[in-house]
């Protein structure tokens, strides 16, 4: 019991590194897609609805675990097409044109 | 019904680990721009991987909840975020960000309640800090999304006596916390906890003005990932311990990066109510030595463009709100055509997001390379026949160069007033977001086009196909 702790805890030290460490050279121009991006990732915790509300056996946990699930899925889709619009922003080129009329 | 995954196996950690590989590549890309796109599918990938383990545990009932807990929540997802509007963009990122905060805490409340109250160490000290900094995130959420929605004031709320007041809904939520993980087991006890930090997460943003908003909701952001990492430690699942911290951390980095770009301190922007509108600010500009604003119209700013050799756009929240990003392509390719040459300065923080200009402007066609950056444009207004600023303030005011006492003193700006010309296109003389006037405005080689910005474009264009 104690083990799994120390390895869970050793598991969070590295993931506060490596979250640091991966987004360390982000320009500017993408802090605003990127925070929508992280938003969506923490929307993981649907999966802590699912084990909640999946194992629910009493009213209470049914209703407590139903809103976390709207509210969770809310965050994963929403969290992912807002991330998605603000980068297709970014994805078109327009190549063919200018340098078209110039004296 | 098909082979089901045992909690706890192998097998489902590998799943989990597939997920975490999955987030991680996902951030690396995001932080690139020409991946970025690739970055948030595979995420998408990750997600989709991580539900459908979970799913398909053995002991997961109650599907017709699940299923339609998860479409609710799925329809409200995909509306929101595809019918808003490009400006309103970031308070649909608030909102996504505030209800996965609000989900961390009630999974923490049902793992108080089905303990009842009697969790081992561990747990509970993840139960406490999951119901606290998911309330808190939720709450707060809603406010900076009601900011800037302008459903209350984007304007500071205070009142006497607020940092104490705050403090001590804090501490009442932390001496909660501190009871509950010495054994107290009664269940009013986790919903008195997450009543505080619900008030605590609405009194931290209201004193914080919509300027600052950014960096707040990043903050949040940072935070609801915390809350779903303490509720992996609460259900033992390394997914939620992982991503969520991934978050946390870079979350968190993420919200320094954007102070910075501001030029102030995270504590700065969270107590210093900046904001407030200064004394005697409003509809009257008037300097002490009786300088005042100067309007122009559309055929005198046409004429001035026309006769340029180059022209710095200097985009902001104005054209933003005003959808003028098309028009205002449009007016540089016709100037560029007559042998001006136009390029774009892009402040860190115009908007009301960082990277707010680039999208707009990304989204009307402008060419990248057109794009300039603060420091690369900078240097270049000296030799700038004419400055347009379309709906930006605060980013270009002087006073933060020299006026030790306003509140964006030593904030990077755009040296707009070093332009020989300055045209300002604004709506009104209403201050900007940061709540104070903007001396440029008074500066003898300014002047105003009062007006929606996206009209003053269009009469811009005519006047200069006419000129």
């Amino acid at each position: 019991m104690n083990l799994s702790l120390v390895i869970e805890l050793t598991i969070l030290a590295l993931a506060i590194f490596l979250g640091i460490e991966v987004i360390s050279k982000v320009p500017a121009m993408l802090h605003t897609p990127l925070m929508s991006g992280t938003n969506f990732i923490h929307g993981i915790i649907i999966v802590g609805a699912i084990v909640v509300l999946g194992e629910a056996d009493d009213t209470f946990l049914k209703v407590v675990g139903f809103v976390a699930i709207v509210l969770a899925s809310a965050n994963v889709v929403g969290g992912w097409f807002v991330t998605d619009r603000m980068l297709e922003m970014f994805k078109k080129r327009p190549e063919p044109k200018k340098e078209s009329t110039k004296p | 019904m098909i082979a089901l995954i045992a909690p706890g196996s192998n097998l489902l950690g590998i799943l989990y680990l597939v997920t975490i590989i999955c987030f991680i590549l996902a951030l690396k890309f995001l932080s690139s721009p020409k991946h970025a796109r690739r970055g948030n599918w595979i995420g998408g990938v990750g997600m989709i991987i991580a539900i459908v383990s979970t799913l398909l545990l053995d002991g997961i009932s109650n599907w017709v909840l699940i299923i339609v807990g998860a479409a609710i929540g799925s329809i409200v997802g995909v509306v929101g975020a595809r019918r808003v509007k490009m400006t309103a963009m970031p308070q649909m990122v608030a909102l996504f960000n505030g209800v996965g905060g609000g989900a961390a805490a009630l999974v923490a409340i049902s793992e108080f309640h089905i303990a009842d109250g009697n969790l081992a160490a561990t747990p509970i000290v993840s139960t406490v800090l999951s119901a606290l900094i998911g309330s808190i995130s939720f709450a707060g959420s809603l406010v900076a999304f009601a900011k800037l929605q302008e459903l209350v004031s984007g304007r500071p709320i205070t009142f006497p006596g607020q940092n104490v007041f705050n403090a001590a809904v804090f501490i009442g939520a932390i001496a909660l916390g501190i009871a509950l993980i010495a054994g107290a087991s009664q269940q009013w006890v986790i919903w008195l906890l997450v009543l505080l930090a619900l008030l605590f997460g609405v009194l931290f943003v209201l004193p914080i003005g919509g300027a600052d908003m950014p960096v707040v909701i990043s903050l949040l952001n940072a935070a609801t990932g915390l809350a779903a990492s303490a509720t992996g430690f609460v259900l033992s699942n390394t997914v939620l311990i992982v991503a969520g911290m991934l978050v946390g951390a870079s979350g968190t980095l993420l919200t320094m990066l954007m102070a910075k770009a501001m030029n102030r301190s995270v504590t700065n922007v969270l107590f210093g109510a900046f904001g407030q509108i200064q004394s005697g600010a409003g509809s009257a500009l008037r300097a002490d030595d009786g300088r005042t604003v100067r309007a122009t119209t559309p055929e005198d700013v046409a004429v001035q463009l026309s006769f340029a050799r180059k022209v710095v756009v200097v985009p902001g929240y104005g054209m933003a709100v005003a959808q003028a990003q098309h028009d205002v392509r449009a007016l540089a390719e016709l100037l560029e055509e007559r042998g001006v040459k136009v390029e774009y300065a892009i402040h860190p923080v115009a908007g009301r997001m960082p990277g707010h200009m680039n999208v707009l402007l990304a989204e009307a066609n402008v060419p990248y390379d057109a794009l300039k950056e603060m420091d690369e444009i900078n240097p270049e207004f000296p030799q700038t026949d004419v400055a347009l600023v379309i709906g930006a303030n605060d980013v270009t005011n002087p006073a933060a160069r020299h006026d030790t006492s306003s509140p964006i003193y030593g904030m990077p700006i755009l040296d707009v007033d070093k332009a020989h010309s300055v045209i300002v296109m604004k709506r009104s003389m209403n201050p900007g977001f940061a709540g104070i006037d903007n001396e440029l405005y008074l500066e003898p080689q300014t002047t105003m086009l009062f007006g929606d910005a996206k009209d003053s474009v269009v009469k811009l264009i005519a006047a200069v196909k006419a000129t």
